[in-house]
Order: C-alpha cells, then sequence, then structure tokens
C-alpha cells in the first residue's frame, strides 16, 4: 500500500508549462518532501497526484494501479490543505467523520473511528467545537485527523505550516513526524522553507522550474549539492558562492563554501573586514568583505570579540569546499 | 484550475441559465422586430401584412415622438443629477459623528421600499394635489396660491416622485463606500494643511467615483423603465408634457392595439438603450477591473 | 483613528441629519398617519399632525371592500415564487462560474448584465401575446416565469459574488474526502453560503414585490399584486386619502420591514459586488 510512481507527468496550463516531465518513484512508506521557491511547481506536482488538476501527459501510479485518470475521491489519498480547508458550518467531530459519512460507513463506526483519531490528535475536549472557535493548531490537527480517518494510502500535505507561528510551526512539524512514524504511511509533503524539508523528510526532492534539481536524503543534499541551485537552496543562512580569479584557483567557475565551514585563522588566505556583525548567544553571524573574493558570510562560535570594523582572517574548510562548472553542474 | 470533470460539470450547471436566459431575450426581441415590420392591429386580426419600414416612419413622425426622447431624457439625467448630488451630500452627513445615526439611516433609507404605484399615489393626492393636499395647505398658510404640480410641471413632479423614490439608494450605496475611505490619509492631508474643501476635492470626490459610477449605471437601468409613476399620476399628459419613451410605447400596443407601431417604438427604445449601455459598461468595465 | 468631535459639531449634525432624514421620511410617515384618520379629516384643509381621532375603520374597510389579502397573497405567491425559481436555476450557474470559471466567464456575466439592459417595453408587446397565447395572462403562474427572467441576471450575479467568497480549497477538500459533485454541492457549498443565498432572496424579493412594470400590464384582477391594487386607486372613484392611505400602509410594511433588515446586503446585491 502506498507507493506512488510518476512517470514523464507533464502539465501545461493554456499553453504554459508547469511541469515539465517528472519521474519520481515515491516507496511505500516514505516521506518525501517537495522543495522549491515559490512558482516551481510543487503545489501543482502534489495536485496532480490529488486528481484536483488532469495531468497533460504522463502516468502517475497509485498501489501499482494507473490513477492517471481517476478523480481524487477514488485514489484513495488524503490532503491537508494550507488553509485547512475545514468545513466551517460543520463541528469538530463532523468534520473528521466527514469523509467517513462519504463512504457510507455505519454511524456507530463512523463515531468509533472519530473518537480514536481525536485521542491521537488530543482533540477529545474540542469534538464539538466549530472550527472558528479553535486556535491554528488545533485547525490544523483537526485537518489532519480527517486525513487520518480515512486511513489514506498516502497524505498529501500543501504547505500545511505556513499560516503558522514561528513556535507552533515547530511543534507542529515535530506533530506529523511523530504521526508519521506511528502510521508508516506514505507521506507527500510541499513546502518553500528548506528548514521544514531538512528536518522531516527522508527524501527531499528539489523543484525548479517545473523540473527535478535533485532527490536526496536531507543530509546527501547539504553535503553533495548536484548543482548551483540545491547549493543555493539548502542550508541556512545560505552557501557562499565565489565567482572569478579565486574560483579558477580552485579549478571550478564557481566556488562554494557554507558560512559554518569557514574558520577564523590568523593564517587564514582570505582577509577582510568585518559587516554586519549578529550575536546570536549560541553562534555569531559575520558578513565579511574579503579582499578580491566579494562578500562572504561567516557563521562562527557565540564568543568571538569582533565587532563592526573588526579586520579578520578567514579559512575556508579545505574539504568543505563544492566546485561548479560554468554550467552550474557539481565538478567530481 | 481545475479537472476535466468539474469542467463539463460546471458547464452543463451553467447552460440552463444562460440558455433560458438566451431564450427570453432572443424570441421576445425577435418577434418584436419581426412585429415592427407588420401592419398589425390586435383590433383587426388577420389584416397583418408587411409594410416594411412604414412604421418606424409613423413612429419617428408621430408627434409624441421627439417631446417623448427628449422627456426620457430629461428624466432620467434629472434624476441621476439629484440623486448622485443629493446622495453624497447625504452620505458626507451621515459619515459625521452624530446621536441616533441608525435610526437615521433607516429613515433616509426607506423610500427605496416602497413599491412605484404607491409612492406616486401618495405624492399625487396627499402631497401635491391642489386643492386637498398638504403642500396646498401649507401654501394656503403662507398665503400664496397652491401650485397645481402636475397641470403645470407634470415632468418636473415626476423627476422629482421618482428622484424621492432613488436617493435612499444613492445614499446607500455612497454612504458604504464612505466607510471604505482611508481616515489615515484625510488625516495626513489635515497634517499637511489641507483645508476641508480641498480634501472633498481630491480625496474623498475620486474615492467614491466607483461607487458613483455604479449608482449610475443600476439607476439608468431601472430609470429607462420608469412605468407606474407615469401611469398613475399623469397619464402620460397633458397632452405629451410627460410622455417617455416607455409610455408611448405603452400607450401605441397597450391602448391602442397597434402591434406594428408598437413593436417599431420597442426596437427605438433597445438601440436607445443600447447606446446609453455602451457607454455605461465602458465606463463601468474601467471603473470596476480594478 | 477617529478623533473626538467636538459636542456642539456633533449636536449641529444631529440637528441637520435628523431634520434631513425626517424630510425624507415625512411622505411615508404622512400615509402612515393619514391612515388613521377619518376621510373628513384627511382632507381637511387645516391638517393636523397628531391630534385627531384615531381611528381603526380604514384598514377594515380595505380590507373588506376590496379584497386587500387576495392581493396581498398574489404578492407573496408572485415575488417568493419568481425568486425560488430564480434560485433554483442560478445555484448551479453560480457555482458553475465561481468555481470553474473558464476563458468566457467573464463575459458571459457581463452579457446576463446586459440582459438587464434591454428595456422591459422593448419586449412588452410578445410577452403579451406570448402571455395570452399561453393562457398566462392574469395568471400568477405567468408572473412568476415573467419575473424570474427579469430577475435572473441579478440573482446570478449575486451568488456569483458570494460564492466567489468561498474558499475554493473547502471544495476540493471535499473531493478528496471522497465527496461526489452532488454531495459537494449538497453538504459543503449550500451549507456555507446560506448567508448569501438568504440575502440574494430577501434583495429578490423585495424587488419582485415592487416590480411594477410586468405586474401591472400583465394583470387584471384575478392574479393582480399589491402594485396593480394600489395602483387602481388612482380611477377617480377611489380618491380616498385615508383608505387609500391604510392599503398603501399594509401594502409596504412587510418589505419595508425585510428591508431594514437587509441593509448591508442590499448594497452588496444590487451594485453586482462592486461596493461592500
Amino acid at each position: 500500500m502506498g507507493e506512488i510512481v510518476l512517470s514523464e507527468v507533464r502539465k501545461s496550463f493554456g499553453g504554459v508549462s508547469i511541469i515539465q516531465g517528472i519521474d519520481l518513484v515515491i516507496p511505500e512508506g516514505e516521506f518525501v518532501v517537495f522543495v522549491g521557491p515559490s512558482g516551481c511547481g510543487k503545489s501543482t506536482l502534489l495536485r496532480l497526484i490529488a486528481g484536483l488538476e488532469d495531468t497533460s501527459s504522463g502516468t502517475i501510479s497509485i498501489d501499482g494501479k494507473d490513477a492517471t485518470r481517476l478523480p481524487p475521491a477514488k485514489r484513495g489519498l488524503a490532503m491537508v490543505f494550507q488553509s485547512y480547508a475545514l468545513y466551517p458550518h460543520m463541528s469538530v467531530r463532523k468534520n473528521i467523520a466527514f469523509p467517513l459519512r462519504m463512504a457510507g460507513l455505519p454511524a456507530e463506526e463512523q463515531q468509533r473511528k472519530v473518537e480514536a483519531a481525536a485521542k491521537v490528535l488530543n482533540l477529545t475536549p474540542y469534538l464539538d467545537r466549530k472550527p472558528s472557535q479553535l486556535s491554528g493548531g488545533q485547525r490544523q490537527r483537526v485537518a489532519i485527523g480527517r486525513a487520518i480517518v480515512r486511513e489514506p494510502a498516502a497524505f498529501l500535505f500543501d504547505e500545511p505550516l505556513s499560516n503558522l507561528d514561528a513556535a507552533l510551526r515547530v511543534s507542529m512539524r515535530q506533530e506529523i513526524s511523530e504521526l508519521h512514524h506511528t502510521l508508516k504511511t506514505t507521506m507527500v509533503y510541499v513546502t518553500h522553507d528548506q528548514v521544514e524539508a531538512m528536518t522531516m523528510a527522508d527524501r527531499i526532492v528539489v523543484l525548479n522550474a517545473g523540473r527535478i534539481e535533485q532527490v536526496g536524503s536531507p543530509l546527501e543534499l547539504y553535503r553533495s549539492p548536484a548543482n548551483l541551485f540545491v547549493a543555493g537552496f539548502i542550508g541556512s543562512p545560505k552557501m557562499n558562492l565565489v565567482e572569478g580569479a579565486e574560483a579558477a584557483r580552485h579549478g571550478a567557475h564557481t566556488l562554494g563554501v557554507r558560512p559554518e565551514h569557514i574558520d577564523i585563522a590568523e593564517d587564514g588566505p582570505w582577509k577582510g573586514m568585518v559587516g554586519l556583525c549578529e550575536h546570536l548567544g549560541s553562534d555569531t553571524f559575520l558578513k565579511v568583505e574579503v579582499e578580491g573574493v566579494g562578500q562572504i558570510n561567516v557563521r562562527v562560535g557565540g564568543d568571538v570579540p569582533l565587532r563592526h570594523g573588526s579586520q579578520v582572517s578567514l579559512a575556508p574548510q579545505a574539504d568543505k569546499l563544492h566546485r561548479f562548472d560554468a554550467a552550474g553542474k557539481a565538478m567530481a | 484550475m481545475a479537472t476535466q470533470a468539474s469542467r463539463i460539470a460546471g458547464r452543463l450547471m451553467l447552460s440552463p441559465a444562460v440558455v433560458l436566459l438566451f431564450l427570453w431575450m432572443i424570441v421576445p426581441l425577435g418577434m418584436t422586430i419581426y412585429f415592427s415590420f407588420l401592419r398589425f392591429n390586435l383590433l383587426m386580426p388577420g389584416t397583418e401584412e408587411f409594410t416594411g419600414f412604414e412604421n418606424y416612419s409613423y413612429f419617428f413622425t408621430d408627434p409624441a415622438f421627439w417631446p417623448a426622447l427628449v422627456n426620457t431624457l430629461t428624466l432620467v439625467l434629472g434624476v441621476l443629477v439629484i440623486t448622485v448630488v443629493g446622495g453624497v451630500a447625504l452620505a458626507v452627513l451621515l459619515d459625521q459623528p452624530m446621536w441616533g445615526q441608525g435610526i437615521v439611516r433607516i429613515l433616509v433609507i426607506a423610500p427605496f421600499f416602497v413599491m412605484p404605484s404607491v409612492s406616486a399615489l401618495v405624492w399625487k393626492n396627499m402631497l401635491m394635489n391642489p386643492v386637498n393636499g398638504l403642500f396646498a395647505a401649507l401654501a394656503r398658510a403662507l398665503g400664496l396660491q397652491p401650485i397645481d404640480f402636475f397641470a403645470s410641471a407634470p415632468l418636473a413632479s415626476i423627476t422629482a416622485i421618482v428622484a424621492w423614490q432613488w436617493l435612499p439608494f444613492a445614499t446607500l450605496i455612497l454612504f458604504t463606500a464612505m466607510q471604505s475611505l482611508d481616515r489615515e490619509q484625510m488625516e495626513a492631508a489635515e497634517m499637511d494643511g489641507a483645508g476641508p474643501i480641498w480634501r472633498f476635492v481630491h480625496l474623498t470626490l475620486p474615492h467614491l467615483m466607483r461607487a458613483m459610477t455604479v449608482v449610475v449605471l443600476i439607476q439608468t437601468i431601472f430609470l429607462l423603465s420608469v412605468f407606474a409613476e407615469i401611469l398613475v399620476t399623469t397619464n402620460g399628459g397633458p397632452g405629451t408634457a410627460s410622455t417617455t419613451l416607455t409610455f408611448l410605447v405603452y400607450m401605441q400596443s397597450m391602448l391602442q392595439f397597434d402591434v406594428g407601431l408598437g413593436s417599431a417604438g420597442g426596437i427605438v427604445a433597445v438601440i436607445l438603450a443600447n447606446i446609453v449601455a455602451i457607454f455605461l459598461m465602458r465606463m463601468i468595465g474601467k471603473n470596476l477591473e480594478a | 483613528m477617529a478623533r473626538e468631535a467636538s459636542k456642539g459639531h456633533k449636536a449641529a449634525v444631529t440637528v441637520l441629519a435628523w431634520g434631513v432624514a425626517l424630510l425624507i421620511f415625512f411622505p411615508i410617515l404622512w400615509t402612515f398617519l393619514t391612515s388613521f384618520k377619518t376621510e373628513g379629516e384627511a382632507i381637511n384643509s387645516h391638517p393636523s399632525f397628531l391630534f385627531f381621532d384615531w381611528t381603526l375603520e380604514n384598514y377594515e374597510t380595505v380590507n373588506q371592500r376590496s379584497d386587500y389579502l387576495a392581493h396581498f397573497w398574489n404578492s407573496v405567491v408572485i415575488s417568493v415564487g419568481s425568486t425560488v425559481l430564480g434560485l433554483i436555476i442560478a445555484v448551479p450557474a453560480a457555482w458553475s462560474m465561481a468555481f470553474v470559471p473558464g476563458k468566457r466567464t467573464k463575459d458571459i456575466l457581463m452579457w446576463m448584465l446586459s440582459t438587464k439592459m434591454l428595456p422591459a417595453v422593448g419586449v412588452l408587446v410578445p410577452i403579451y401575446l406570448l402571455a395570452r397565447d399561453a393562457g398566462l395572462l392574469d395568471t400568477k403562474t405567468g408572473l412568476v416565469i415573467v419575473l424570474t427572467m427579469v430577475n435572473l441576471p441579478i440573482i446570478v450575479w449575486m451568488l456569483y459574488t458570494y460564492f466567489k467568497e468561498i474558499p475554493g480549497e473547502i471544495l476540493e477538500a471535499a473531493r478528496m474526502d471522497g465527496a461526489t459533485l452532488s454531495s459537494e454541492i449538497l453538504y459543503v457549498l449550500t451549507p456555507m453560503a446560506v448567508p448569501g443565498i438568504a440575502s440574494t432572496l430577501l434583495l429578490n424579493v423585495i424587488l419582485a414585490w415592487n416590480e411594477s412594470f410586468w405586474t401591472l400590464n400583465l394583470t387584471a384582477a384575478s392574479a393582480a399584486p399589491l402594485t396593480a391594487f394600489i395602483a387602481s386607486y388612482s380611477s377617480p372613484e377611489g380618491l380616498f386619502y385615508a383608505k387609500l392611505s391604510a392599503a398603501s400602509t399594509m401594502a409596504i410594511a412587510p418589505i419595508m420591514i425585510l428591508g431594514w433588515f437587509s441593509q448591508k446586503q442590499l448594497v452588496r446585491g444590487l451594485t453586482f459586488g462592486a461596493v461592500k
């Protein structure tokens, strides 16, 4: 149950190509995150899997069966929307029971399943409230509850946390991860937030302009980005990308080094002046104007005695350098 | 953004309304056009024959035609001017802080809900009647000669009645639009030293433009068809002094039973309305796109 | 940040606004008062405002003599009937345009609006003849059909603007939850759209109640709603001010009460959502 296979999937709206030939296998039980900048087609791809949009060409199969032309209701998938999309006129109980009611389950069984789901999601005290009487996090859990009760082949999440405040986002993120460990059902999760992608995914699919840039586990993408796009997208703060003479010295068109892979060293090759200096306590973020290289972001420990205008020497860690050719591809 | 299946369902669900409206528009309109080329009187059944543009030439040379056209435009423009100017003034007034604003608003809106035949009768008999009306009583109390409104100024009297009915509508819409006026912008202008008149002309009026457009459009649609007010008060008279195109066509087809002539008149009214509509749709298109 | 206006300014505005409002409302108030006067008092050349012998006899007479209740019932049937029929046709159409918009949706909406601009008089003769030949002249059925078509564009537009505000994601959620199109509309869309549908209903009942072109031209006696009934008072033998006032008060009271409740929706509805 729950394997999703996309082959040569394309989608265009009125002649504009949004998804340009996607091949992807999502094995059963995996937590896959689609990540990319806005407009990259990640939400459209999810909606194609859901059946909310027609696939222009290519096939989507779920559990080995061709589902390309099936209506959403017949695909056995459940979706959690960005706006939660709760039915405002129904109580929490009725919201969660709705898919069961549509499936024609007997009332007692609906009741039993709703209460089981409510227990898992700590919603039992709120079952008879309307969505408008709930907080953002509770609404999110109702939306998840509505998805769980169907026992779907896979869960689809469309940026489910983007309407929550920062603190709640972190705790919901953990709840969804735990849910995945408990249910062991396939989950496909769309986000533009690379931190969510890194922390939740078994595997990340990086999308850009309707194409897959790279597929891999979070650490694979972090350690060996396949191209400049992935290098720039994954990791926070962003990887420094240096062109010109300094890159040529390393035999590359573009040289990439992550801020956390640069040390402050007396004899460091890069010398410059500290511009912005942010002391976060645990870390310090520096913007350094390095002569002949350009502006470099550096992440160092919490107690460096530097401030705006300090002179500093930097040493990039030699084994953590990323080299890219003129086409932006990673060099071996 | 939807699937093929839902698009098909959408089309199926849209079609009854579209088909019915299309039939409602095209069948009678086609019949009217057809009748307008016939000699066709309901009192003489069986004598219908094709006459070309004869009905049109009769209609245009009817001594009532030009007065009716002028009366129609006078009525529509008169009511529009009164209601828009009065509506803006009332909207600005109602927007000020006051006691009992809710009740004031209810009182101002009330005439809109009065059916045309009632308002026409009430104005004609109880207010404007030269003998028993309240205005006559007032005039006498002031030592003046009571005015026979419908004899001496029939069109102006009807315009007043219709304006009374539509003033609430304009006020309500303009007042609603006032609510969305950017108060901070107003205060910023005040800080910059702009006086109340400058603020009204340069901030309030432009903000109300869109609402005024809507008022003009909607009212024009209804005003071109003003009927009951005329039927009840003057019956188009005296002479043709208060006959509008709508009323002229009504008289020809429903009172003289001359279907051919009435139909030609109807088509003229349609063409006139279309000319107005094209202007309005353009204006609206510009103003509503945003 | 509204400032506290000076008391003096507020008092002046209050006096002015109340004065204007009472002036505008006066004809209705006068009608209401006159309905409680005797006929003699009603045409008294020194009209009295409140100090007269209040009587209910006009209401009794109007009800007994002119079959007021029958006309009232006609008005109810025609306005409610045409609105409900219109809603049945318009709900699916508005659903379709709001949630499955195509390239031509905007054009269709504009076209519907343009049919409202067709002057009624342009189609008076054919509608009259068609109604006559179908035996629908002076029948409630005939007027229900005509008024349904007359108000259909407004109903569609109003519903469309209300439906547009319902997030499409909720309907998609229903689809994901296994709802068929009919259950989607029945269990999800309709309950959410109830406020919008209710105000559409209210506004169109008001419009149909007061419609005075078709109701006057297509009815004679038996199906005549209040608009036509009141218009018959314009003939000389009906010139009894007090009775006219009583009949008028009864004709406008129900709709005025409905109207005051629906002020807010009225603006949205009549401006096709352009002013909120």
